[in-house]
């Protein structure tokens, strides 16, 4: 299979890539990485007529700590959050989950800018940087803007970035409560989970239980509340819309959802 | 589109069509034909190459993408008649059956031995989730690759 046609243009730097972006518009999408992107064109599921490539903009893959919270470029792989030592001593959910997400050929390619714009619910990222209340840097046009992680998920592949918008930067505050768990089922490794859940502290947050990832409010509320985490994860569901696919059905999935929170509130906590 | 690429330490410049897939580049234009083209969907692991070193699956990588970068092939591996340790390793483990996944298998080894260079069983298990063997043949594949960690292939 290869994609439908398209014009690749490769930008040196962030300002090239938006005046790309000004330049096409609509008609252009941003190639991080590379491994949602690429996968959906050649399933004709996206046809953009611009490709702008981010491959070379190195100056945005890092991972600096800041004192209270570590930032990360967009363009950071996820082989190198995953091997990142600040991030194994200082937010190890984030380390983690980097290294369940794919295998070690799509870590070596995929950016955790790029999963975070692709904003597929099925991802690992997402859920983890909403559990650890992230904020996403966006360059535009006229300078940055900072959007909290729960205000940037608006639905399906879809974001609160502007077109022409460039994800630069992720900010993750360092957690206080360090307790931290991270549950991923699968059918085969490389799979996309079928439901995950993703725990800093007492922040819950679900893959794959409605289209965008979501925080598991009625958990968080329960555990504040004083119960247990049994009966906590009991509410895991509450106000999901799971979807039902090849590989489960939404009952399954609400089901698992309530599983893996108890197994992932017992293992943080 | 000019793409200008070093494959298996030798410069290769060509005009191809902006989508063209690395793994078809390595095929079709360089005419290296052990990179196998298996499910296609980034799942099956047998277009492995390395990528500046680091293993990818060439059918999720635009040639575009490549260009000017350092890419290696299962061809690239041997040194004149010599065959590399994990090539050697296979060869003496009995590392394959069909013999479809092995170039992508032996390239997803070479890139796991350099990142971690004596790993465990389990290690070597978890380093190869993205490679499928459609004969099962794991266990000696798994073999193979700790033999070829341990320097445990016949000279």
């Amino acid at each position: 299979m290869i994609p439908a046609t398209f014009t690749y243009k490769r930008a040196a730097s962030a300002e090239e890539a938006l005046d790309l972006a000004a330049e096409y518009g609509e008609d252009a999408k941003f190639l991080a990485g590379g491994h949602s992107l690429l996968p959906l064109m050649k399933l004709r599921l996206a046809a953009p007529e611009v490709l702008i490539d981010l491959g070379g903009l190195r100056d945005l893959s890092y991972v600096h700590d800041l004192g209270d919270h570590i930032a990360i470029g967009a363009l950071t792989r996820h082989h190198d959050v995953e091997h990142s030592d600040v991030l194994a001593s200082e937010i190890p959910l984030l380390a983690h989950a980097a290294g369940q997400v794919g295998d070690p050929q799509i870590r070596h390619r995929g950016t955790i800018g790029g999963s975070v714009a692709h904003a597929d619910p099925a991802s690992d990222l997402p859920a983890v940087l909403l559990a650890l209340d992230a904020t996403f840097t966006a360059r535009g046009g006229d300078g940055s803007r900072e959007i909290p992680a729960g205000e940037f998920f608006q639905s399906l592949f879809e974001t609160s970035l502007e077109p022409g918008e460039l994800l630069t930067e992720i900010r993750v505050p360092k957690p206080s409560d360090r307790a931290w768990s991270f549950q991923k089922f699968t059918q085969r490794a490389i799979d996309w989970a079928i439901v995950g859940v993703a725990v800093q502290g007492h922040s819950v947050a679900l893959v794959n239980m409605g289209p965008t990832p979501l925080r598991a409010t009625a958990v968080e509320q329960a555990l504040a509340a004083g119960a247990s985490p049994a009966d906590a994860a009991a509410h895991a569901a509450d106000g999901t819309s799971a979807p039902a696919d090849i590989r489960a059905s939404t009952a399954y999935r609400e089901h698992l959802a309530q599983v893996l929170t108890r197994r992932a509130l017992a293992e943080a906590h | 589109m000019k793409v200008d690429l070093t494959v298996n330490g030798k410069d290769i410049t060509a005009d191809v069509e902006d989508r063209t897939l690395l793994v078809h580049f390595l095929r079709d234009v360089a005419d290296l034909t052990a990179t196998n083209i298996g499910c296609d969907t980034t799942s099956c692991g047998a277009c492995t190459v390395l990528l500046d070193g680091e293993s990818v699956k060439s059918c999720t990588v635009l040639a575009a993408q490549a260009s000017g970068h350092e890419v290696v092939t299962l061809e690239g591996l041997a040194d004149g008649a010599e065959m590399h340790p994990v090539q050697k390793a296979f060869h003496e483990q009995h590392g394959l059956q069909c013999g479809f996944c092995t170039p992508g298998m032996v390239m997803a080894i070479v890139s796991l031995l350099k990142e971690n260079p004596h790993p465990t069983e389990e290690q070597v298990r978890t380093g190869l989730e993205g490679n499928l063997c459609r004969c099962t043949g794991y266990h000696n594949i798994v073999r193979a690759a700790l033999a070829a960690a341990a320097g445990e292939t016949n000279q």
